[in-house]
């Protein structure tokens, strides 16, 4: 039981430095986003050094963590079982990267925006919200 | 620069704390569609995504409080654009079991070619689309 509670605030940790990550690199920013996409105008790298430090980061302690049976308040690591590459993954990825070049926000960054009550954002995340489970009732869960 | 190594390092580090003492991804596709699990099912294995999201959007306030004032968010589309944009994404994500955070820095931090293809696949799509926005407005 104590586990279970500490676990649910390890969550909560987690999305608060997750969230924090994102606004000090500006990242929170749909317009500084976009501006990484705008590869062949007025380009802005900031993401690749948000990225190329956030992905080793994780992969050390990701590696470290093969060293250990269980997590320290779980009762197993829950490694994503979906290999392969398939239509679904890729059909996705392409929407996504639609939508996301059309206004700089994908979902952690609009997430941390809700804060802001900005009105965009908000129709935002209700959009967001809505093609999630119309694509759950229309595809359901990958196999 | 060194906000982004600062900020890059802070959402490694916090990825690695979630892995480290839950096993799980912090990938916001699965944070959402856990969450409508918990709502549905009010499954306790689903609980920890509502904690994370909870923090997410604390983090803002929870900063300015610290004395750190993020920098003003910037949208210049449309109403309908972002409608259109959101439900893309909504849809995208679902459909391809991720976005940046889940695919772009767990599954290539995991060294994942389903996940280093993907990134690599909506960055492109990305790419093109604002690149052909900038042409056409």
């Amino acid at each position: 039981m104590k586990r279970f509670w500490l676990s649910q605030l390890t969550a909560l940790l987690s999305g608060l430095i997750f969230g924090a990550g994102l606004l000090v690199a500006g990242m929170h920013n749909p317009a500084k986003v976009r501006g990484f996409l705008d590869l062949f105008g007025d380009w802005q790298p900031a993401l690749i050094a948000v990225m190329g430090t956030a992905v080793p980061v994780f992969a050390l302690f990701f590696w470290l963590s093969k060293r250990r049976p269980a997590p320290w308040f779980g009762d197993s690591f829950h490694t994503p079982t979906l290999a392969g590459i398939d239509w679904r993954l890729l059909s996705g990825a392409i929407l996504f990267g639609i939508g996301w070049g059309l206004v700089g926000l994908c979902p952690g960054p609009a997430l941390v925006d809700i804060a802001t009550l900005n009105g965009q954002v908000l129709l935002f995340v209700a959009a967001l919200l809505v093609g999630n489970r119309a694509a759950h009732m229309l595809f359901g869960p990958a196999k | 620069m060194i906000a982004e190594i600062l900020g890059g390092a802070l959402i490694g580090g916090a990825a690695a704390l979630l892995w480290l003492a839950n096993g799980r991804i912090s990938g916001m596709t699965g944070v959402v569609s856990s969450c409508f699990g918990w709502i549905y099912e009010g499954s306790r294995q689903r609980l920890w995504a509502v904690f994370f999201l909870v923090g997410l959007v604390l983090a803002n306030p929870v900063l300015q409080a610290l004395g750190f004032q993020p920098d003003p968010i910037e949208i210049t589309a449309s109403h309908w654009l972002v409608i259109a944009a959101g439900l893309l994404v909504g849809i995208g994500t679902y459909l391809g079991n991720g976005c940046t955070s889940g695919h772009g820095v767990c599954g290539m931090g995991r060294l994942s070619v389903r996940s280093i293809m993907a990134t690599m696949v909506f960055m492109a799509a990305g790419i093109v689309t604002v690149t052909v926005m900038e042409v056409l407005l």
